[in-house]
């Protein structure tokens, strides 16, 4: 372990106190993905992935990772600041005219630790399949990790990727659904049902594994584990439950803040309930 | 007017299919992927070479788009194949977003364009990529002229860093462009220089403004006739030059009138030099089943009408 669960998970709040800040500041922007996936990123970028903040596109012999939601940005730009691709200070731009750190995640303005544009949803497996080939071309052992969304599910490209990797025996790739049965219009049960993703995937050949999103302690073992799947073959799905909001309250398990900013007392509230490990930006 | 002969013919996607062959020997960072048209896009050969650098990924193209960006992250050279429909309006927003606005150095490589696709009808017969791809910002947009153009076009891209479409086509077509060309993204080709009037010509109507030139030539008409393989850059300095020079122009291609090479030309001419303009083009229409010479009667993509349209804006030139 490179960091004891506590340190991960003071991280992990001072990620969630970023990310509310950040839609706050803007006014607009996905809180509630991005605070429901604030534990698993961390887990990523500060413990389980082998990764050089030095950032190089074609990352060569470091493990990538991929967010196919690109919606949950604010996660993504304050992990990438935390772990020292850009200055923190730089999550204040969030959003804004002329930033780096534009509504969703793009290599356009040249951000550290973005590797292709994501928004449009259901792009992401592609993507990781396809580096995780180059990968392989390249004799390069290392990793690729992916996040989704369980909404984004409903886009068709993802199953044309899902059932190419398996027959591929695409094994070095680890992605995680996001699995918080909220999307934007409502519960996905309701919108559109995903039913049972754990036997969609096994069906389509992938190894499968499930876990506590909002765990810290089981997300590291379920990553790690995941990790000790790689190489036989076939790619691995970890279906990670989560809730979305998580770590304020009045967001929590509701998808009404998939997609909207808390106002001035809201944010008061909001921070109030999340402890600053490090310091704000 | 300048003689152009051929002994051969043949068609532009085995140019393709050399052009990879030859790329895949260059450079071991080319990979092909194909959406279950190996044969139709002549990529036999890379796959049989390098069969661990072709990757079949089934009849699956936002996946194979998808996968292409993701292969340049690791610094590999892919060249996607598919038909021009299922390589440009079945997979516009993969190519927008994971090619294009991530400026990945994807090769969108697009067979069977335009109406000469023939017998398959208007669901194969795209008539609009060009416009498609010419919107997408850092896009370059090549069409070629005959299969040594299209080889030579295909090793060029190889060269080139940055998101490419190349389209080619079906039918059997002349050779007239030498097999050693140097072919350069975004320079114009000068076929024949004439006073009279300018004919800019794109991908299989390229042979047909020739024919059209000689025609003219009877009727005592000098026609200047330039080759745009390149229709993103476009090369607007040859284009000027010469229409300068020839006060109008011709412009002609195998694909709707809206959002092709013509509009490119317009969109010039009317900021720079504004000039009469002849639009030999599809009017707004899809295609149809037939043969590839009928298609391109009944659409007004002949050498007639590349004759017919120098001589009615004649008539507008001042």
């Amino acid at each position: 372990m490179k960091h004891t669960i506590k340190e991960l998970e003071d991280i992990a709040s001072q990620v969630r106190r970023d990310i509310v800040r950040m839609v706050h500041g803007c006014q607009s922007g996905h809180p509630g993905g991005s605070l429901g996936c604030a534990d698993f990123m961390t887990a990523l970028y500060f413990e389980v992935m082998n990764h050089n903040t030095d950032f190089n596109m074609d990352g060569k012999g470091e493990d990538l990772f991929f967010l196919s939601n690109g919606h949950i940005s604010p996660v993504f730009y304050s992990v990438l600041a935390r772990s020292g691709y850009f200055d923190v200070a730089e999550l204040a731009t969030f959003r804004k005219l002329n930033s780096r750190l534009q509504g969703h995640p793009t290599t356009h303005e040249h951000l550290p630790g973005i590797r292709i544009a994501s928004g449009s949803l259901g792009q992401g497996f592609s993507v990781a399949i396809g580096a995780a080939l180059a990968k392989k071309l390249n004799k390069d052992s290392s990793l690729v990790y992916t996040l989704h969304g369980d909404g984004e599910l409903q886009e068709g490209q993802n199953w044309e990727a899902i059932m190419f990797a398996p027959f591929n025996k695409v094994d070095n790739l680890i992605s995680t659904i996001d699995y918080n049965g909220q999307q934007i219009d409502g519960p996905t049960e309701k919108v559109l049902s995903l039913d049972n993703l754990q036997a969609k995937f096994e069906a389509f050949g992938w190894h499968v594994i499930t876990s506590d999103g909002n765990d810290m302690d089981n997300i590291v073992k379920a990553l790690h584990y995941a990790k000790s799947l790689t190489g036989k073959g076939r790619p691995i799905l970890n279906l990670m439950s989560t809730q979305m909001g998580y770590g304020v309250d009045y967001m929590v398990g509701s998808h009404k803040w998939h997609g909207t900013a808390p106002n001035d007392a809201q944010l008061e509230s909001a921070l109030g309930q999340i402890s600053s490990s490090l310091s704000d930006y | 007017m300048k003689k152009y002969t051929y002994t051969e013919k043949k068609d532009t996607r085995s140019g393709f299919g050399a052009g990879l062959h030859e790329a895949g020997k260059r450079n071991e960072n080319v990979v092909a992927l194909c959406a279950d048209l190996k044969g139709s896009l002549k990529m036999d050969d890379f796959a049989n070479e390098f069969p661990d650098r072709y990757i079949q990924v089934g009849i699956a193209e936002a996946n194979m788009i998808g996968m292409a960006a993701g292969l340049t992250i690791g610094g590999k050279i892919p060249f996607t194949g598919t038909f021009a429909n299922f390589s440009t309006g079945r997979v516009y927003d993969q190519i927008r977003q994971s090619v294009a606005y991530s400026n990945k150095n994807v090769k969108i490589c697009a067979s069977h364009a335009g109406l000469t696709l023939g017998e398959d009808g208007a669901t194969h017969q795209i008539l609009e990529d060009i416009g498609l791809m010419k919107m997408l910002p850092g896009m370059t947009v090549i069409n070629p002229c005959d299969y040594n153009q299209t080889k030579a076009a295909t090793l060029a891209i190889l060269d080139y860093e940055g998101p490419v479409y190349l389209r080619f086509g079906r039918p059997s077509v002349p050779i007239f462009t030498p097999a050693d060309q140097d072919f350069q993204i975004g320079k114009a080709w000068m076929v024949n220089e004439g006073k009279d009037v300018t004919i800019i010509a794109t991908g299989h109507m390229v042979w047909k403004a020739i024919e059209a030139g000689e025609e003219l030539e009877k009727l005592g008409i000098d026609a200047e006739i330039i080759n745009i393989h390149t229709i993103k850059p476009l090369d607007e300095e040859a284009i000027l030059k010469s229409v300068q020079k020839t006060g109008c122009v011709v412009t002609a291609e195998e694909h709707n009138k809206f959002g092709g090479l013509g509009e490119s030309v317009a969109r010039l001419l009317s900021t720079q030099f504004p000039a009469p303009q002849e639009f030999v083009a599809v009017n707004d229409s899809f295609g149809e089943s037939g043969t590839p010479d009928e298609l391109m009667t009944k659409y007004g993509l002949d050498t007639v009408n590349i004759v017919e349209a120098a001589q009615a804006v004649l008539k507008r030139k001042k």
